[in-house]
């Protein structure tokens, strides 16, 4: 682990592993330390940013540099199980690729539990670990100028959700008709780094 | 019945903006919020608001909007010609809009974005706790369109007054300080390279300041490297392969994929806000310990 200045009041923090990045944040984020404005994970850093003039920076730098990153607090977590119709147009190629059956396809994508590690790309698209390894297949060649929302997709090590329209190199599996990102909500991104999710072939 | 304000003219772009929504970066939400902050606090402060509400973030003037009902306005950020019903009346000044009556921003003649406060805040839906419309994912009210009604809010504040004697001019050419890191180990002098000129480009906007000069170079070890994304802050200095440095605003990607050579100070940014494609900056880099 980094420590890499940001500015006065930020700081990078640069970590080994992905697992090692979830434990930082959920170190940081349980402490409940006043003064913090950002606390952003992504795939080897978390981004720690304070109000001006804080103490808080070295308070987070003592309170990382002492944590027993194996064992991160659990937080406030949640789960969340979502619905997918495997209509997707990349099923086929999915499967090719992987050597096996769209059905295989499905029971691998249904069987895992998976757990939001950060997000980006656009509000409430979350890059969602635990991918079993025949699906972890990469972008397409050439990126859709539109994916529709709620597409269900995955790249590399990751499966993801596209909270809405938006141009995108995923694979897509399926669709599901869950509101992903909803600004005017009162928790208006459905995932958040730490929760888990499963995905379940709608009825 | 709510009061209102209606639009008649737009200019290039007006948007609602306060504050903004920090603290949302972990879900992909951009913090946005005015450019020039202590413009639209100043604006909210002479009209008798408090200083977080919403007013207009004007660009390049061009806005009239019409009160339906008497209150006080206040127009900040670079000086500018502002006039009720074609009197002139002057910017950073409380002036009194009574119902009926149209207030006109002219264009700046320097700087960019002007704020224009009204008693009570335009009181448009929040979205993440703002007001302010977020350019980069479409969060918050659309750009004011001609024929927009503007709800305002109960305006019961006490003008304060002019409390700033002169508008800032913006200077010609601007010196930025910034801290080095935390990945200016890419690049080749990144202290030095920085220092040297650069220009503000047309391509500039809410999201960042793009900037043209002499390319920085990568280190030879990290000629074609790739950096996973890692999250970003307003003011960051990204720099992708090209070697020309995007300064982000309050509109930035969360994320990004390109090293970051150094972080703009905060107290910079309202200067940044206001910097015309063409002005001149050089960086001063500092370590940070």
């Amino acid at each position: 682990m980094r420590w890499l200045p940001y500015g006065a009041d930020a700081a990078l923090i640069e970590c080994d592993s992905l697992a090692e990045t979830g434990a930082v944040r959920a170190t940081v984020a349980s402490a409940g330390i006043p003064d913090v404005v950002e606390v952003v994970p992504a795939a080897r850093t978390v981004l720690v940013s304070v109000r001006p003039d804080s103490k808080a920076l070295a308070e987070i730098r003592a309170l990382v540099e002492a944590a027993d990153l194996a064992h991160p607090p659990a937080g406030e977590s949640r789960e969340h199980v979502l619905d997918v119709r495997y209509d997707g147009e990349d099923l086929e190629l999915v499967a090719r690729t992987a050597g096996i059956t769209v059905e295989d396809v499905i029971a691998l994508h249904t069987s895992a539990f998976y757990a939001v590690a950060f997000t980006g790309f656009a509000p409430g698209f979350g890059y969602l670990t635990g991918l079993p390894e025949p699906l972890r297949q990469s972008r397409l060649d050439s990126a859709r100028t539109r994916v529709p929302a709620g597409s269900v997709a995955i790249a590399g090590e990751f499966a993801g959700v596209y909270p809405r329209a938006s141009p995108g190199g995923w694979r897509l599996l399926g669709h599901t008709d869950t509101v992903l990102f909803d600004p005017r909500a009162e928790r208006p991104a459905l995932l958040a780094p730490g929760d888990g999710v499963r995905f379940r072939r709608a009825p | 019945m709510k009061r209102t304000l209606q639009v008649f003219s737009t200019g290039p772009l007006a948007l609602v903006q306060d504050l903004g929504r920090p603290g949302h970066a972990h879900v992909g939400v951009p913090p946005s919020g005015a450019l020039d902050v202590p413009a639209l606090r100043l604006a909210n402060r002479l009209v008798g608001n408090a200083e977080h509400l919403a007013g207009i973030e004007s660009l390049l003037g061009g806005l009239a909007v019409r009160a339906h009902s008497s209150c006080t306005v206040a127009v900040t950020g670079p000086v500018v010609p502002v006039q009720v019903d074609g009197r002139p009346v002057g910017s950073h000044v409380p002036v009194h809009l009574a119902g009926g009556r149209t207030l006109t921003i002219g264009t700046p003649t320097a700087g960019l974005r002007c704020y224009l406060a009204v008693s009570g805040g335009i009181d448009v839906e929040p979205e993440l706790g703002s007001r302010s419309r977020d350019t980069l994912s479409e969060i918050g009210p659309a750009p004011l369109a001609v024929g927009d009604l503007l709800p305002l809010g109960e305006g019961d504040g006490i003008p304060t007054g002019q409390d700033e004697l002169a508008p800032p001019c913006p200077p010609a050419e601007l010196l930025v300080p910034v801290s080095l890191g935390p990945r200016d180990d890419w690049f080749e002098d990144p202290a030095g390279r920085l220092a040297g000129y650069w220009t503000v480009t047309p391509e500039s906007n809410r999201v960042g300041l793009r900037l043209n000069g002499e390319p920085l170079r990568r280190r030879a070890d990290r000629t074609g490297a790739e950096l996973p994304s890692e999250g970003v802050l307003t003011g960051a200095i990204q720099v992708p392969p090209s070697g020309l440095p995007v300064v982000f605003l309050a509109d930035h990607p969360t994320t990004g994929g390109y090293p970051v050579a150094g972080v703009v100070a905060g107290s910079a940014l309202p200067a940044l806000a206001q910097a015309r494609p063409g002005t001149r900056l050089r960086f001063r880099p500092r370590p940070v310990g």
